[in-house]
């Protein structure tokens, strides 16, 4: 959030980003889908290696997302926002790691 | 006490800022939510138990064509908050109109896909994969579907009181929710489509 609001004057270009920032997010987002979907058509290296594109490139969108469109950089200091969303993270890699770790050494369920 | 208050008034929060905050809290919850599926569908994504998988039934030109269309319409609700930013209610209403049909055909496109699935026998019933491909995938198309109400309400309380403190907060919470949406898409489109038919 930017001072601007918080002393609540009329917004300037403030806290929000920029056209410049908005367009660079955007050409960022398309380049990092274009590249799954190029090395999935091509099929650039083999099945296995491509999936660590997949996912890299999931990544790389995951933080343009959240810092040129979510403005996650542009918070005042108590940073709340980024505290939540790495105690949200945190939960998400316990349940999704947990469940495939928990399924793979099922042995009973085998 | 003067003295004090001026301190105090660069950290204080002002409501609309702390109500943003709540919202991303939310938001946070549907992190959690969505983890749940994804975790679900992961480890049930094999289960297919003879019937169709990913390979068969996923059209992946529909799939880039949405997914193409959901990343444009981040960007669009993006252009809508500059709009509001410089005080540009039409242009403001306008993104956020184009936002709205950019999410109508991403939605379109996915209840086609489900119908052509449906009709090839491909049913929410039909095995443990595609019932958690459905709860995934419908889940996310739900949000698409309540974010679109939302914005054309959002739209009719500009039209009604213009640029206030209050609308342009609504503004900044449905655009925040849009790109999450994005977001999650993102992961649908890799760990469901991509990594499906890899």
């Amino acid at each position: 959030m930017s001072k601007q609001s918080v002393h609540g004057t009329t917004e300037q270009h403030g806290g929000h980003g920029s056209l410049k920032s908005y367009v660079i997010g955007f050409v960022l987002s398309l380049v990092l889908t274009i590249i799954p979907i190029l090395a999935l058509e091509n099929g650039w290296l083999d099945s296995d290696k491509r999936l660590i594109i997949y996912l890299v490139a999931a990544l790389f969108q995951f933080i343009v997302q959240l810092f040129f469109f979510m403005h996650l950089k542009e918070e005042d200091k108590p940073r709340y926002n980024l505290m939540s969303l790495l105690l949200g993270l945190f939960i998400v890699f316990l349940i999704v790691i947990g469940s495939i770790w928990i399924m793979m050494y099922n042995m009973v369920a085998l | 006490m003067a003295n004090v208050n001026a301190g105090h008034h660069d950290h204080h929060p002002d409501q609309e800022e702390l109500r943003t905050f709540a919202f991303w809290i939310y938001l946070m919850t549907d992190v959690i939510l969505f983890a749940t599926l994804f975790a679900t569908y992961i480890v049930l994504q094999g289960s297919t138990d003879g019937g169709p998988g990913p390979k068969e039934l996923f059209q992946m030109n529909g799939i880039y064509a949405s997914t193409f269309i959901l990343l444009t319409s981040s960007f669009t609700s993006g252009l809508a908050i500059l709009a509001m930013n410089k005080g540009n209610r039409l242009a403001l209403m306008n993104w956020l109109g184009v936002t709205i049909f950019l999410g109508a055909s991403f939605l379109f496109l996915e209840i086609n896909e489900f119908i052509h699935m449906v009709s090839e026998g491909a049913t929410i019933g039909t095995s443990a994969f595609l019932t958690a491909f459905y709860t995934l995938v419908g889940t996310h198309g739900l949000h698409v579907t309540l974010g679109i109400g939302w914005m054309i309400i959002v739209i009719m309380q500009i039209a009604k009181h213009g640029i206030t403190p209050v609308t342009k907060r609504k503004v900044n919470i449905i655009s925040l929710f849009w790109h999450f949406l994005d977001v999650v898409w993102i992961f649908v489109f890799t760990i469901v489509y991509v990594m499906g038919v890899n």
